[in-house]
């Protein structure tokens, strides 16, 4: 059904046609702009959209992960930073897609119908990364651009700013509508009432 | 009596083997479960043990959700001013650990959501404390570590039998249908191939920390009573083909283990206790002289 194995290199930010042309099972490597956000970050996105980030975000990706970061010299060094679970911004995922005009969300888990709307809507992608994978992710990351909200939200909530490079990741949402998590969810309920109907 | 207690330094390196090396045992299992594996269950797991590989080789966290400490005291029984000077140790190095970056900040103010930065806060880290009666003079100190991340506990679940699960009832079957129910649900989210921690019986607090308790075990231990039903349980969670992070294929756990409680007679709680691929437990054993292994 011409999947794509071989990683396709996503540039962030990048154009809608890059993120339309892939296909849910495809594997990526991101490299660019990646900013973390998690439950603070999009309430506050949602109920207080804050020009500070606008630019930055605008055709770029989310990625739902809380690091750990240290001090470093006059700078910050990310030790680890995986993916957390999307889900719990599925209220707000939608809205923040639109109107920061995001190309895509990274995260783990998938996500529900709001936000694969507005992917379809926007012609973006939500991109699966391994969870607990914190080390190897954090190696992808070349620089540590900025941070917002950190004295509000600590470490795990802020906004990191990323630049990160050859970042692995597997569509798992596309803008057609196609999902993995909804694949595998229908096969394992059908495996599932074999082995009940015991 | 007094015992002699592990120094803080000693806290801070169970620790950090935690936070930053994978028991042998787990693994050696994702080792396996990769080598058989194809598709996106292959990429992922050739993921985690490169990341594994990253984390022990430059100390850095695994997981960045470094997780609630919990720390399970046992081997001897401590007296209570032991207890005291044990728990400010666990807690100091905490906060240590926090700092240098081997654990992030995980104490948050429930309802706030102000996070306290150093890791600490009402009921953070845990420390439990087992009385040890047949232990001698000459018995060595054990403490569990087990750093619980967040997104594992999420998708852990605890069913009253009859009637939270249509169809489960008072029996090994029952305790099946929860675990296969469980699993499902979870669809590889608190980050699958991992453990399911089980308890039969209890109450609901009992129950859920015996569950958590089961996590400890090793997964190539010498099985108990429930050997064969614990086997049973993780083919039949793996014949789901959920899959590695919930992305198809096999496996979706590496092991299932169970345990009892003695319950109320109107009570039957089945308590599953979810572990991530990175189940981070150590043990430190600290002999009578002061030294400590870890194992």
């Amino acid at each position: 059904m011409g999947l794509n194995l071989d990683p396709t290199r996503i540039d962030s930010p990048c154009t809608r046609e890059a993120t339309q042309a892939l296909r849910a099972g495809d594997r990526v490597l991101l490299s660019g702009i990646l900013v973390t956000a998690r439950d603070m970050a999009h309430r506050r996105m949602v109920q207080a959209p804050s020009d500070e980030v606008r630019d930055v975000l605008k055709n770029a990706f989310v990625y739902h992960c809380g690091p750990v970061v240290l001090p470093d010299g006059g700078g910050w060094r990310v030790m680890s930073a995986g993916p957390t679970t999307s889900m719990r911004e599925e209220p707000f995922q939608a809205a923040v897609i639109r109107e920061f005009g995001l190309r895509g969300v990274v995260g783990k888990g998938g996500m529900g119908d709001a936000t694969a709307s507005a992917l379809r809507e926007c012609g973006g992608v939500y991109l699966h990364a391994t969870g607990g994978a914190g080390a190897s992710l954090a190696s992808r990351i070349v620089e540590v651009i900025g941070v917002h909200f950190l004295q509000e939200f600590g470490v795990p909530e802020a906004m990191w700013i990323l630049r990160v490079r050859d970042f692995p990741a597997i569509v798992t949402m596309d803008s057609t509508g196609r999902s993995v998590h909804r694949d595998v969810l229908e096969e394992s309920s059908g495996a599932m009432d074999v082995l009940l109907r015991r | 009596m007094r015992s002699v207690l592990p120094g803080a330094n000693r806290i801070v390196e169970l620790i950090g083997l935690a936070s930053t090396s994978l028991s042998p045992d787990i693994l050696r299992a994702l080792s396996v479960a990769g080598g058989s594996s194809s598709g996106n269950a292959a990429l992922v797991i050739g993921e985690i043990l490169v990341n594994c590989d990253i984390a022990a080789r430059d100390r850095v966290p695994m997981c960045q959700d470094t997780g609630i400490p919990c720390f399970f005291v046992g081997g001897r029984s401590l007296d209570a001013a032991d207890r005291v000077e044990l728990s400010s140790g666990i807690a100091g190095a905490v906060s240590s650990c926090v700092a240098s970056g081997i654990l992030r900040p995980n104490a948050v103010d429930p309802l706030s959501g102000l996070n306290s930065g150093d890791g600490i806060g009402v009921g953070i880290p845990q420390v439990y404390f087992d009385d040890a009666p047949a232990a001698g003079a000459d018995s060595p100190l054990v403490i569990d570590i087990l750093l619980k991340g967040g997104g594992s506990e999420n998708v852990g679940r605890q069913y009253s039998l009859p009637g939270d699960l249509p169809g489960a009832g008072r029996d090994m079957d029952g305790v099946r249908r929860c675990v296969i129910d469980a699993a499902f649900r979870a669809q590889g989210l608190g980050c699958s191939p991992g453990i399911l921690g089980v308890c039969v019986g209890g109450d609901r607090a009992s129950g859920m920390a015996a569950a958590k308790r089961q996590l400890l075990r090793r997964l190539d231990d010498v099985p108990g009573p429930f050997g064969d039903f614990e086997r049973e349980l993780a083919e039949a969670v793996n014949t789901l083909g959920i899959g590695p992070m919930g992305l198809g294929g096999l496996p979706t756990v590496l092991g299932v283990k169970v345990g009892t409680l003695a319950r109320h007679p109107a009570s039957f709680f089945v308590s599953i206790a979810c572990g991530c691929w990175a189940t981070r437990r150590w043990r430190m054993v600290v002999s009578p002289d002061g030294r400590c292994s870890f194992v």
